[in-house]
């Protein structure tokens, strides 16, 4: 098929000019602007500081904390996702009646707004009428009359909960489509070799569905680094939950017109972007391995 | 034993059923009791009285309606435009030869890797500088430049996949480029067309970080944003009963919609996760 190639040019002209107006363009003047210290209030001048604002980020207690908080929730709900969603895969991979509403029910927290649902679960943490908190308070979590979104560690603990709630169904239907792939027969083979069940999860299931668990924990490991609603909806970073995006927005936003923060601001989204270009080069990296 | 294990097996399938769809029962739930049995030490699973006073008011005594109305506009627009956009540079990556191909995938392909948080700053003072602070276009923007890679990926893949040669066949008959994907590749793509629009969709209206920080005005908020700063008559007095009506209306279409569509769903996701 003969086609002239300058009409794929126009083609595709709309598409670089969106992504570069609102994509790549802000992206470099988010760079640019932090080696500056200015604000969005009139009558602070605009002026060049190096990497000052780099140099202030590790002496800022809150940004430091806010790391801490980012890397601790990354880590523990990543992790618990993966395990929980692993088990919950193998669980509705079996044959059983009903299968088809339970896999149906199991995109149902991916399907609610993560806004909407963290009001949802911040009711059911309600101190006093909370059902869930009566529930901790039952299996003895907690002691009753704790606040639970109103005490350090614990809300911590409750965010991760709902990012689990989320997440957790999704990930193991992405990991359901890795096992299904897995053919019968080499199963049959195992069995006819003698190989117990457990024998045959560990030699050959967890194996074979290794790539499709990577690419799932990286995809999610770069999720939980920029999280921001479910913590924003739930404590607005109070009681020791702040995470990187929450602080970011935080000293973008709400100090705008106070003082020089802009500046400042762009310094801890370039900080975020580095942080989670890391792992997305992880992440391609592992896919180039799939893919050979 | 094997009942035993039968059991226990059970045992596991309706507590993943249950842990999944129990916050949204208990959304409903709350949504029509009425406030004393809402606030209540030991609430009951099964309401004793039902009252439909939450939903009455959630329109009555806010602006709820125009917020779902900003919803479907931005979410609409920007919807129709991924897919126009996309499409066209979807269906030239995938059938015309052209040199830099390679660049411009992997360009458009990064996109979905930027984290929203580290262009909002800039972003805000592009729209600031262009006047588009509290105007849908200032949405739409973004949100269509979020939703292009997964459009552009799932479609390319898609049209890659259709017997070439209908479209030889249309341009031997003189079909421009243009013609022949808008009447022969568009209509056959309808399935591709309508899971990455779906997505599309669903991601624009579920967005929070720029809604919140774009929109400044209560009659401007998209849902989530008005469901997240919900307010009362007062600020400690969080109208539960109501906030739960609302997320009851407007989750309600979602689930139905993710349920009837569920296998393109995650197809379109496995795609977008395993690859893009």
């Amino acid at each position: 098929m003969k086609i002239k190639g300058s009409a794929a040019y126009w083609m595709i002209f709309p598409t670089l000019l969106i992504i570069s107006i609102v994509a790549f363009f802000p992206l470099f003047k988010t760079f640019y602007d932090s080696f500056f210290s200015f604000s969005l209030r009139p009558g602070i001048e605009r002026r060049f500081v190096g990497l000052e604002n780099y140099k202030n980020l590790l002496r800022d207690v809150r940004f430091v904390n806010a790391l801490k908080n980012t890397i601790f929730f990354t880590v523990v709900s990543v992790s618990i996702e993966t395990v929980l969603g692993l088990i919950i895969a193998l669980i509705v991979h079996q044959k059983f009646t009903l299968r088809g509403i339970v896999r149906a029910a199991m995109l149902v927290p991916w399907a609610i707004p993560t806004a909407i649902s963290s009001q949802m679960w911040r009711w059911m943490f309600h101190d006093q009428f909370g059902i869930m908190t009566r529930l901790w308070e039952r299996i003895g979590i907690i002691t009753p009359g704790t606040p639970i979104l109103g005490r350090p560690g614990l809300a911590m603990w409750a965010i991760i909960f709902v990012d689990v709630w989320k997440t957790t169904p999704f990930m193991a239907l992405l990991i359901l489509a890795g096992l299904q792939v897995i053919p019968e027969d080499i199963y049959e083979a195992a069995k006819i070799d003698g190989a117990n069940s457990i024998q045959r999860f560990f030699k050959i299931t967890l194996p074979l569905v290794t790539p499709t668990i990577a690419v799932a924990l990286i995809f999610r490991t770069l999720d939980a680094l920029r999280v921001f609603d479910v913590v924003y909806i739930m404590t607005r970073g109070a009681v020791n939950t702040e995470t990187l995006a929450v602080y970011n927005r935080h000293v973008l936003m709400d100090r705008a017109f106070t003082g020089a923060w802009f500046g400042y601001g762009s310094a801890i989204s370039v900080f975020i972007f580095m942080l989670i270009m890391i792992f997305a080069i992880i992440y391609i990296k592992s896919l180039k391995l799939r893919l050979d | 034993m094997n009942v035993v294990r039968k059991t226990l097996f059970y045992g596991l399938v309706i507590l993943i059923f249950v842990w999944c769809v129990f916050p949204l029962y208990w959304a409903f739930v709350s949504s029509i009791k009425p406030d004393r049995d809402l606030f209540e030490k030991n609430p009951t699973f099964i309401p004793r009285r039902i009252t439909f006073e939450n939903y009455v008011k959630v329109f009555k005594e806010r602006p709820f309606h125009v917020n779902i109305k900003n919803s479907i506009i931005v979410a609409g627009v920007t919807t129709i435009l991924s897919l126009a956009v996309g499409s066209l540079s979807a269906y030239s990556i995938a059938r015309i030869k052209f040199r830099g191909k390679k660049i411009v995938m992997s360009l458009i392909l990064s996109v979905s890797m930027f984290p929203q948080i580290s262009i909002l700053g800039s972003i805000f003072l592009i729209l600031r500088a262009l006047k588009l602070i509290n105007t849908y276009t200032g949405l739409i923007l973004p949100y269509t430049a979020m939703n292009i890679p997964l459009t552009v990926w799932v479609l390319q893949n898609f049209f890659r996949e259709l017997p070439k040669e209908i479209e030889e066949a249309a341009f031997i008959d003189g079909a421009s480029k243009f013609r022949t994907l808008w009447s022969i590749v568009l209509p056959m793509s309808a399935p591709g067309l309508v899971a990455t629009g779906l997505l599309t969709f669903i991601a624009s209206w579920n967005e929070f970080l720029f809604a919140l920080t774009f929109m400044q005005r209560p009659n401007l908020y998209t849902v989530p944003v008005a469901i997240a700063l919900f307010k009362g008559a007062s600020q400690y007095e969080i109208p539960w009963g109501q906030l739960m009506a609302a997320a009851v209306v407007v989750t309600m279409p979602l689930v139905i919609l993710v349920l009837i569509f569920q296998n393109r769903i995650i197809a379109g996701l496995s795609a977008g996760a395993m690859k893009g």
